[in-house]
């Protein structure tokens, strides 16, 4: 039992903070222009196919800095060229694009790497157990994307509080116009944070995909759970968005691991359900329902706490 | 005051008007009735009943965001539950020998759309906006996510089918043949556009407008937007029951790719491209849309991707739909000024057509790379032979690419200049442009 809480703890901090690399970007974006961007799990998913690509001509680690990179350039293109044209027909259109660009970035990486899952190895180097703990080895790897996301979470940290870039995105944030009349060039700002944004998604993919799954379905997977992140911790807020991400990733991580029922809990007490219509809910395991679990805090929490966890507006 | 009430409720229509208005309807009507008439093969009455699904579903979609201003990413929730629904419905009914025949179906597919709209909709529309579209996909990811879960209702990956011609006889149809549930899915899709249409002309309709256009003084009117943003939503639950419950009773089958994101994104995209801004621009977006996977699919491998690419075209460049950008002209038209951007139309469409073809050519050289490296290069797409692995059609397809778009960029902005004279000497006129 301790064996389980302790990995599933180590397991759900790792995808949390995961979780945490694509929704920072998700949620300054959405709080800079105003627009969730529907396509920041694409760039995700981009990040782990060039990635993969770039670690078969190169190595990983360049690919771990070229990567991202270029999927920050695309973002940043397309928040050049893209959004900042919809961005006067409404925020509708803007996520209307946003949402079409994430349909045509899943055919394109469809029809250039196939349906099929690609085969992006872990790199030999970190290819070993890390340490043992209760007779299980706890892959290096792993450790190794802790520390890359921690890195970076500890980095974005100084650069947003600490330093003169940091100061004008925040100003950005909240007043655009004065920032502007302050002679800042705040559409540069915009494409910048764009760029970083979606770059940041990318690095998750980049170190996500050869321990998970690197198929043309991970960001539609992945997306919504995103946007329940933003959410749960309220839209627009940083430190919202750091809890809400180790929330639900231990949320998931835990619930994988368990076995138990309203049938196992209850079973012997009422064995008639379990030949019921209710049969389904009577069996399924709290394993089963781990997908559902984010829709099911979602649900609740915009049922007792509209605004999110430490969110402050309401809209 | 006077002044103020007369424009508040305009004069009773004059009887041309009446007539054209009643006109339309019963023109739809006949028009309806003679079409399998004209086109009688088995495949374009199928094709028929799924435009007329589609319209449906459309339809109920824009109360949401054409009406309402209510972005919604989980619509297929209603649509799909209200096909599992009448896939039981039909079970259960053929299995007691109830006496309710098949057109009865729809009307119970709408009222558990109705039913769980009304469920799920007071948390949701709480909030319009950004966060209603979230909540709405959430909602959606858990019905969907549930599906799969809860196998004794909706049959887990298989579905859940029905036969349609086990239920009571009605004037000795048994809705076998596809001609019978074509005519079933006219009448149904004629009955939920005029209900529709009816809607939009009452005070909640009207109420609905107001809410997407300024909330906040519709509260100092009065009304509270949260319960008309509900009362809209509901109303578009079952309509979209109604229309996936006749898609369930056209395949006799529901499965979870009913409820699923392709679907609530296939409907977003009819809506949208049709244009939201009129109550035809769905109707438009649905065929458009239907007849496009169908012919394209059969055209190319990658239709979705050319899917997609029209629809980022729509939002980038017409925000309207193909509706709003024809609407555009009626001033136009009425002051007779048409003909001055005719021309520059003419003289944009050239290079325009050009690079959407080094386009098509460029993307279906790099499918044959990448999908299927090893066949034969000579490859035909659109209809149209050529080798793929030839490097002419390769310096073919960049030169009209980006030839195509840099002449293409200064004739659009011809067209914008034509378009200005145009319509300030239709205003000149004074026809409100």
């Amino acid at each position: 039992m301790l064996e389980l809480i302790v990995i599933s703890t180590l397991n759900g901090v790792l995808f949390g903070m995961l979780l945490f690399l694509m929704a920072s970007g998700l949620t300054v974006i959405f709080s800079m222009l105003g627009v969730l961007n529907f396509a920041h799990a694409s760039f995700y998913m981009l990040g782990a196919f060039f990635g993969f690509q770039i670690s078969r001509w190169l190595g990983f680690w360049p690919a771990l800095v070229i990567a991202p990179l270029l999927a920050g350039a695309i973002g940043a293109g397309v928040e050049r060229y893209g959004l900042r044209r919809v961005h006067k027909n409404g925020h509708v259109a803007e996520l209307l694009f946003t949402f079409g660009l994430a349909f045509v970035i899943e055919d394109v990486v469809q029809i250039i790497w196939g349906k099929s899952p690609v085969d992006f190895r872990i790199p030999p180097l970190l290819d070993f157990p890390a340490f043992t703990i209760f007779s299980t080895n706890y892959p290096a790897y792993k450790m190794f994307m802790l520390l890359v996301s921690i890195a970076i979470f500890v980095g974005l940290l100084i650069v947003v509080k600490k330093t003169r870039i940091g100061l004008i995105v925040q100003a950005a944030l909240t007043h655009p116009h004065m920032v502007g009349h302050l002679g800042h060039n705040v559409g540069r700002v915009f494409m910048l944070v764009f760029g970083v944004g979606t770059a940041l998604a990318a690095v998750a993919g980049v170190i996500a995909g050869p321990a998970l799954v690197t198929q043309s379905n991970m960001a539609g997977l992945l997306g919504p759970i995103l946007f329940v992140v933003v959410v749960v911790g309220g839209l627009g807020s940083l430190p919202g968005a750091f809890v809400a991400s180790l929330l639900i990733g231990l949320l998931q991580t835990f619930a994988v691991s368990m076995n138990g029922s309203l049938a196992g809990a209850f079973g012997p007490l009422s064995p008639a359900y379990a030949s019921t219509w209710l049969a389904d809910i009577w069996g399924v395991t709290i394993a089963q329902i781990a997908p559902i679990m984010p829709y099911l805090l979602l649900v609740l929490i915009l049922a007792f706490r509209p605004m999110g966890l430490l969110g402050t507006r309401d809209t | 005051m006077s002044e103020i009430a007369s424009t508040a409720a305009p004069p009773l229509p004059a009887t041309t008007e009446k007539l054209r208005f009643y006109g339309t309807w019963v023109i739809a009507a006949i028009a309806l009735l003679l079409l399998p008439q004209i086109f009688g093969s088995g495949s374009s009455l199928t094709t028929f009943s799924l435009i007329g699904i589609s319209i449906i579903f459309s339809l109920s979609y824009n109360i949401l965001l054409g009406q309402t201003g209510m972005l919604s990413f989980g619509h297929a929730v209603y649509y799909g539950l209200g096909g599992f629904l009448a896939v039981h419905a039909i079970n259960i009914i053929g299995a007691n020998k109830l006496p309710l025949p098949l057109p009865i179906i729809p009307l119970i597919g709408g009222l558990s759309g109705l039913t769980f709209a009304a469920l799920l909709g007071w948390v949701s529309t709480q909030r319009s906006g950004t966060a209603f579209a979230m909540i709405s996909l959430g909602v959606a990811e858990l019905i969907a996510s549930s599906a799969l879960i809860l196998r004794s209702f909706f049959g887990g990956e298989a579905g859940v089918s029905a036969n349609r011609t086990k239920l009571l006889k009605l004037f000795g149809w048994n809705f076998g043949p596809q001609i019978q549930i074509y005519y079933l899915v006219a009448a149904w899709t004629l009955i939920a556009v005029i209900a529709m249409y009816a809607l939009t002309r009452t005070p909640l309709g009207r109420m609905c407008n107001a809410v997407r256009d300024n909330p906040e003084r519709v509260q100092f009117v009065g009304y509270n937007p949260h319960i008309v943003r509900y009362l809209a939503f509901c109303f578009s639950g079952f309509f979209a029951g109604i229309a996936g419950s006749l898609a369930a009773i056209n395949f006799e089958i529901a499965n979870s790719a009913y409820l699923g994101a392709e679907q609530s994104g296939t409907v977003l995209f009819a809506t949208y491209i049709g244009g939201i801004g009129f109550f035809i621009g769905p109707i438009v977006g649905a065929i458009f849309v239907t007849l496009l996977s169908l012919g394209l699919s059969d055209l190319t491998q990658v239709w979705q991707l050319y899917f997609g690419l029209i629809f980022i075209a729509v939002v980038l460049f017409a925000p309207g739909g193909i509706t709003g950008l024809l609407m555009m002209h009626r001033p136009l038209l009425k002051a007779g000024t048409l003909p001055k951007v005719l021309p520059s139309y003419l003289v944009a469409l050239v290079p325009t057509l050009a690079m959407i073809a080094g386009l098509i050519l460029a993307i279906e050289t790099i499918v044959h790379y990448t999908v299927n490296p090893g066949d034969d290069p000579h490859i035909k797409a659109f209809g149209v032979n050529f080798d793929a692995a030839s490097p002419y059609i390769w310096a073919t397809s960049v030169i009209l690419l980006i030839g195509g778009f840099l002449v293409a960029r200064r004739t659009w902005t011809w067209v914008g200049h034509a378009w200005d004279s145009a319509s300030s000497a239709a205003r000149e006129t004074g026809i409100a442009a």
